[in-house]
């Protein structure tokens, strides 16, 4: 009885151990937080230079169809 | 599709202008440091108000010895996208130099007024200001066949007085903007470093494209507006 007692203690600070060696980082998403996440205001600005984009082909598609109505 | 090529050119030069701009290599200058990144856009805001202030002036010649109104139409609009070129320039330029000029030591709007003496910004602000002249002049003129003329002619004028304003008068006064002595952005050998340039000149071209896209839709919608009106 006295050995699975002290089995179960050895387990558990082993485990205690382990949980307070763990550091706490979770690796995720490391492209967006590198290098002082520049590449978050690259995709900021191609989102804006996009929406512009998107908003000219419009005018001209509506603009050419304008156009062939003539 | 095939009309369309070079509106795709544009926003492939503009994609690569903002993602190389911002990773690509760059001199460690002190001062400037990152902003120095602003040559792609800044810059080129100027490089494509100058490009479309030549193609304005050329169709205002081209009006003049042929007398279409469609000329007419197209250097009236493209010195409209050329203007909105030197504005978006002259803004850009006014929060370079508040974070590059200005002594953080005391407040900005001090140093605002011995900013706002810089030869290079007083010529600039004429050159655009001749060219809303032009607009004004343009809408005063009722009589479509001398309104085009008129401004045809004056178009010409704003054209020449943008070298004393931009190119000559501020080069002969000291100014702490750079690009004083020989061509600046163009000397392959002194002027910015090859890694700029490589992100540089394809930025100016994208820009310009954008530029003249912008106007070509302008031109289109003014066409149709005078075709309703016509009829």
């Amino acid at each position: 009885m006295k050995k699975i007692a002290l089995f179960i203690i050895a387990i558990l600070t082993l485990n205690t151990q382990t949980l307070f060696s763990q550091a706490p980082k979770t690796e995720m998403a490391e492209l967006m937080r590198s290098d002082g996440r520049i590449y978050v205001v690259i995709a900021v600005i191609l989102a804006i230079l996009t929406g512009l984009i998107l908003y000219l082909i419009r005018l001209d598609r509506r603009i050419a169809k304008m156009e062939n109505e003539k | 599709m095939k009309k369309h090529w070079w509106k795709i050119l544009s926003v492939c030069l503009l994609a690569y202008t903002f993602i190389a701009g911002m990773l690509g290599p760059v001199p460690r200058l002190p001062l400037l440091q990152e902003t120095i990144r602003n040559l792609y856009f800044h810059v080129c805001m100027w490089f494509s108000m100058m490009i479309l202030f030549t193609v304005s002036v050329v169709y205002a010649i081209r009006y003049l010895r042929t007398l279409l109104p469609k000329y007419d139409r197209a250097s009236r609009l493209y010195a409209g996208t050329g203007i909105l070129f030197g504005l978006l320039g002259y803004s850009t330029g006014a929060i370079w130099a508040s974070y590059t000029w200005a002594d953080p030591n005391i407040p900005l709007l001090d140093s605002f007024s011995t900013i706002a003496r810089d030869p290079k910004l007083i010529g600039a602000a004429v050159a655009l200001l001749v060219y809303a002249a032009y607009m004004v002049l343009r809408d005063s003129i009722n009589d479509i066949d001398k309104r085009a003329r008129i401004s045809a002619v004056y178009n010409v004028f704003a054209f020449v007085l943008l070298f004393p304003a931009i190119w000559i008068l501020p080069r002969i006064l000291p100014s702490l903007h750079p690009g004083n002595e020989g061509n600046p952005a163009l000397d392959v050998k002194n002027d910015i470093s090859s890694s700029m340039r490589i992100v540089f000149y394809p930025a100016v071209l994208g820009w310009t494209l954008l530029g003249v896209w912008i106007t070509q839709l302008k031109i289109r919608l003014k066409k149709l507006e005078d075709k309703q009106f016509e009829s």
